[in-house]
Formats: C-alpha cells, structure tokens, sequence
C-alpha cells in the first residue's frame, strides 16, 4: 500500500469514527448529569432509518439530521420520563427501549429498504486541503466529521471549563449538595439528558447519509454500534478526550479487521467483523480493575517502590463513574 | 387509592391496553390495516394444531431462558450476557454430539450427555461474565455484552471453519446430525419434542421452588435487596451472585442445547434466536415472579410465531412481534411508575 492509500484509509477511519464520537459525548453528557441511557444500540438505529426516510422523502439531507436529533431527544425523554419522574430503573426502561427501537426501525423501515437516497458529500477545506498528509487526513471530509473533531473540544469546554459544566458535574456526583446550591436537579438531569440524546442521536444519520448511506435492514451493520458506545463511554472515563482517543481506537480496529482479511483466509470474514466489538468491551477490564479489591490487597504485599508504580498506571487507566449514575434524587 | 390486587390488575390491563393502541398507530404508520395485523398474528400462532406445536417449540427455550434469568435478577444482577450463554450451550452441545455420534452408543446416551455438555457451557460462560464482574470489576452487562459478541464470533468460526459442512461452508449451518440423534419428535406434529417441554416445565418449577422455598432463595434475595446489609449479616454476597450466575448459565446451556438437540438437529449462526433478550424482557414484565413466567412466555412465544407469516401475507416485517413485545414491557413499566406515584400521593394525603 503506498502513501496515499494509507492516508485515504486513515481519512476512512476518522469519517468511521464520527458517529461514534457523536453518540459518547452524548452519553457523557447524559451520564454526567447522573442518567444512564441504555436504549444507545437501538435509538442509533432508529435515528438511521428515521432520518434516511425523511431525507429520502424531503430530499433534504438537513431535516434528515434534524429528524436523527428529535428521536434522540424523544428516546431520552422516554428514559428521563420513566426514571426521574416515574422513578423506575433506569436499567430496564434503557433495556427495553433499546430492543423496542431496534424492532420498531426495523418494521418501519421495511418499505424504504435498499433505496438509493441523498447523503452528504466530502468538502475540502481551501488552502488546508493541501497541506502534505494533513491535508489528506483532516481536510477533505464532510461536514459532520469536522463537527466531530470541534464538539469534543466543545463538550471539554463546556463540562470542565464553565460554570454550568461545574454545575453538571455536580448534579450527577453530588446532586443533594448541587440542590442545597440552588440547582434544580431534576429539571437539569432532564435537559442534560435530551441533549444528550440529540446529539447521540445524530449518529443514526451520520451513518445512514454518510459513513453506511442508505438504510439495509438487519444487515445495515448497525446493531451493536450502540453498545460500543455505551463502553467507550465509560473507557473515556467520561472524559470528552479520552472518549475520544476510544472512539479512534474501535475505528481502527474495524479498520484493521478488512485491511487483515486477504493475510489472514483461514480466519473467516465475519469473525473479522465481529472480533472489534470485544476487543473493545474487554478493554473496560483494564480501566475497571484498578477498582477491584483483590487488586488492592495484592498490591500491598508488593515492595513499596514497585507498588507505588503500579497504582500509579492503574490510577492514571481507571474509570471512576458519576457517584450518582442512575440513582434517583429525592429532596428531603 | 389503596394498594390492592384489583387495582393492581387495573393498571396492568390499562397499560396493555394503552401498548396495543400505540401499536396500532404504529401500523397505521406503516400504512398498514391493524385489525388484518392482528388477525394474521392469531392465526399464525392458534390457527392449527402444527402451528400451536411451534408456538409451544419457542416456548421451551424462551422459559428455560427466563427461569435461569430469574435466578440472577433476584440477587439483583443484570445477565445480558444470556445470549452468548445460550450459544455457548449450543456450541458445547454441538461439540459433544461430534464427538460421539459415531460411537454407536445408545442415542439416548448420546443426547443426554451432549445436553448436560451444552448446560456446562452455558454455566461456564455465565461464570465468566461473573469472573469479570468480580474480580474485574466489569459490571456484568457490558461483560456481558462483550461475551455475547465473543460467543456469536466462536460459533461463526466454528461453522465457517473447523466444522464446515462437507464441500462448502455457508450460513445455513453445520451438517445435521443422523435422524436417530434428534430428540424424539410428537407423532403427529413435525417439530415438537415432548421431553424438551418436560425439561421446561421442571425447569420453571425447579426455580420457584428455589427462590420461593429454601433458604438459599431467601438468602438470594437478602443479596438482591441489598448487598452490603445482606453481607454484614454473613452472607457472603460475591459467592452468590457467582452461584446465581452458575445456575442461571445452566438454564441458558439447556435452551442452546434445546435448539441443537430438538430443533435445528445442528448448529446455525443465529443459534440463540433471541431468546435471551426475549427473556430479559418476559422476566422483567412478570416483576420477576416465577409464577406468571411460563404464561407471559407463551405468549410472548405465541407473538413470534405468529408474526412468521407477516412478510408473506400483508408484506409487513416480522419485528412487528418485538414492537409488541416492547411496547407492552415499556407500558407496564410506566404504569408501574404512575401507580406508585398515585399510591405515594395518597399516602401523604391521608
């Protein structure tokens, strides 16, 4: 494979990784604020099928995205709904969503299956699409690939550098102390939660109008891509950047799994295809295992000097999860 | 308003209710005549006796799933990783006919040990997910997940590579096993093995008679309830939720070697069938009370079934049965929801 092969494909692997980046920082937000959104894997789908029908039908790529972002909303809405007000498990209204949307993309997409329909196109940005290799691997993409690289930056602002970011921060950490500050937990836990399920759900056309155009049914290659996002989520450590160094990471992978194939004939194709997903889920052992107890005790019996640096690689790998992920506030 | 049964029930039917008209609209959505909908499900799943024996041919796996899930959302865990547990069962099933199908034992023989083979599997599948659970720290449902997507890709290899059939590999699956190796078909019907509904039945009661009448059940549930009081009381909460894990990954191996042994005579790609989600969401529906859980199976089984004949007949996609399935879970949940809402308000009132 020669130079410019490499960079077209590693341009691939950024585009891939778009929708990906879309739905973590969504579910940061989302989980920042203290709610877990379970119904990722299937509201992807459904905002796929939903946003290419109304493009499809409007000719209109915009309220195709537009559409994507409504039903995150509205599925999140549903999980906030169920949870804050109603005060089920956020678990199981998440679970149920999750298959229910994927069930309802499927029977409702059945009509428009296999159509050829508008999608976005790459636009190179003048002057900077020339620049040797970078050129090549940033600056000749669509419009939503840009918006990935800004909206990590804008999610990092927004969580770790504003004052409403500190106030998201407490909500799901701390919500009786944010409450006792005045915040409204609850009203705040909502709006975090639909806005994050907007922007995760603008993943559903990300893909259906660009990475994977067109809408196949169960064999759009879709399902699952929730569920990984779900575990970069917590990889990320819900940290906007580091979500994003997972996001790259999975996209490579699904990458190497095509460029490996032809030096590989004994492995079959589909376990190539499969083999991504848990790669990625196991690596969450490595960020979890810091907090095991049995790793504690054992580190203890180390020699100092030796413990003292693994604690370290294990701290700087851990995830720790918003103290109050998914339990309900109730002000006294 | 008090809580009682009536009421209880009240907000049950309601919520049904309210799912079946959210159901319709979504038909009328796809453009389709509902009442037509619904009528092609009946008779799809009660129309004749050969496919009342196909609904009762999903039933076994789908209770045998939602049994062992029983055992695990009473310690308060979520086992999504079922499905790779069901096709863990299948594959060690599969693996243990191989390697005895030319014996010349006794096919009864035969099967028996293949199937307690696919309960190994199953057990030992689940045990993983609650390795990485406790001595990872990985919550159960991503690895879970994480051993779904493992298991789909061990069986895929296995059918593409080591145990192809003859000639060409393809997605119809290995070769069947000789007919004398099938488990013993119903005269009559030309898919319903009566042991398999034998081994469900024993199965569910096996459960409740656990969790509702020993004290392992008790102490299950002290652990669900609340772990960390469950284990200042000397209840050593790891061990159990190990132990649940165990049984609930024998209960998913028996329903993957089901499908190996009495119904597909072979292993294909989508072995599982779903059962496992299906049975996350039977539990969850019957508020994960043994004792409703075989008839919710049924029907849950019976929507499946019936929607078989859906894409033939009016040209609408089979997941019309799951956007009943969900609908209806997602709807008890809410009214759940709105009735503990209304029971607390009148609480406080009186």
């Amino acid at each position: 494979m020669n130079d410019t092969a490499t960079i077209i494909s590693l341009a691939g692997v950024l585009a891939a990784a778009a929708p990906i980046v879309f739905a973590v920082i969504g579910e940061t937000i989302s989980e920042r604020a203290g709610v877990l959104n379970l119904s990722m894997n299937g509201m992807i789908l459904l905002s796929a099928m939903g946003s290419f029908g109304v493009a499809l039908a409007t000719k209109s790529v915009f309220l195709g995205f537009v559409t994507g972002a409504l039903i995150g909303a509205l599925v999140a809405l549903v999980v906030s709904f169920a949870s804050l007000t109603l005060r089920q498990s956020q678990v199981a209204v998440g679970f149920v969503l999750t298959l229910l949307c994927r069930d309802l993309s499927y029977f409702l997409g059945n009509p428009i299956m296999g159509q050829v329909g508008p999608r976005i196109n790459q636009i190179p940005l003048p002057g900077l699409k020339d620049i040797p290799l970078l050129g090549g691997l940033f600056f000749r993409q669509d419009l939503m690939t840009y918006l990935s690289f800004i909206i990590v930056l804008l999610a990092w602002l927004f969580i770790f550098r504003t004052k409403q970011g500190l106030t998201l921060r407490g909500i799901g950490e701390k919500p009786a102390a944010a409450y006792v500050r005045g915040a409204n937990v609850n009203r705040l836990r909502y709006l975090y939660a639909v806005i994050g399920g907007a922007i995760a759900g603008l993943a559903g056309p990300i893909y259906s109008l660009s990475v994977k155009a067109g809408w196949k049914g169960t064999i759009s290659g879709l399902d699952g891509i929730g569920w990984i996002a779900l575990s970069i989520t917590i990889f990320g450590g819900w940290k906007p950047f580091r979500a994003m160094i997972g996001c790259y990471f999975f996209a490579i992978l699904q990458w190497l799994g095509l460029v490996l194939q032809p030096s590989l004939p004994s492995v079959p194709s589909q376990v190539l295809q499969v083999a991504p997903f848990p790669l990625m889920i196991l690596t969450l052992l490595f960020v979890n295992i810091g907090n095991a107890e049995w790793v504690d005790r054992s580190l203890a019996r180390l020699p100092e000097n030796v413990r003292r640096d693994i604690a370290r690689a294990l701290r700087a790998m851990n995830a720790t999860p918003p103290a109050a992920l998914g339990v309900p506030f109730e002000k006294e | 308003m008090r809580d009682t049964k009536p009421t209880r029930a009240l907000f049950q039917t309601g919520s049904i209710v309210l799912a079946l008209l959210l159901a319709t609209v979504v038909l009328l959505l796809a453009k389709a005549d509902p009442i037509a909908a619904y009528k092609n499900i009946a008779l799809g799943a009660a129309g004749s006796w050969d496919v009342v024996a196909n609904v009762f041919v999903s039933w076994v796996p789908l209770l045998l799933a939602t049994s062992g899930l029983l055992v695990t959302f009473t310690v308060g865990l979520w086992n999504i990783g079922i499905e790779g547990q069901i096709t863990l069962g299948a594959v060690f099933t599969t693996w243990a006919m191989r390697l005895m199908q030319d014996s010349g034992w006794n096919p009864a023989i035969i099967i028996a040990l293949a199937v307690l083979a696919g309960m190994m599997g199953g057990a030992l599948w689940a045990m993983l997910a609650g390795a990485l659970k406790t001595f990872g720290g990985v919550n159960e449902i991503f690895g879970g997940l994480g051993l779904n997507f493992v298991a789909t890709a061990l069986n895929i290899w296995l059918i593409f590579g080591p145990w192809k059939r003859p000639g060409i590999a393809s997605m119809s699956g290995t070769l069947p096993f000789e007919r004398n190796l099938w488990m013993p078909i119903a005269e009559g019907s030309s898919r319903l093995t009566p042991a398999t509904l034998i081994l469900a039945i024993v199965g569910i009661l096996v459960v409740y008679a656990l969790l509702e009448g020993t004290y392992f059940g008790l102490k299950l549930k002290a652990v669900g309830k609340n772990p960390k009081s469950a284990y200042i009381l000397g209840i050593p909460t790891w061990q159990h939720m190990m132990t649940s894990f165990a049984i609930c990954g024998l209960f998913a191996g028996l329903a993957g070697a089901v499908q190996v042994t009495a119904v597909y005579h072979r292993l294909i790609p989508s072995i599982s069938s779903g059962y496992g989600y299906m049975g996350l969401m039977v539990a969850m529906l019957v508020g994960f009370r043994a004792s409703l859980a075989a008839p919710v199976a049924l029907f849950f089984a019976a929507l499946n079934v019936g929607s078989i004949q859906l894409p033939i007949v009016l040209k609408l996609d089979s997941s019309l049965a799951g956007v009943l399935q969900g609908t209806i879970v997602l709807f008890v949940i809410l009214g759940q929801g709105v009735r503990d809402r209304l029971l607390k308000k009148a609480k406080v009132g009186s």
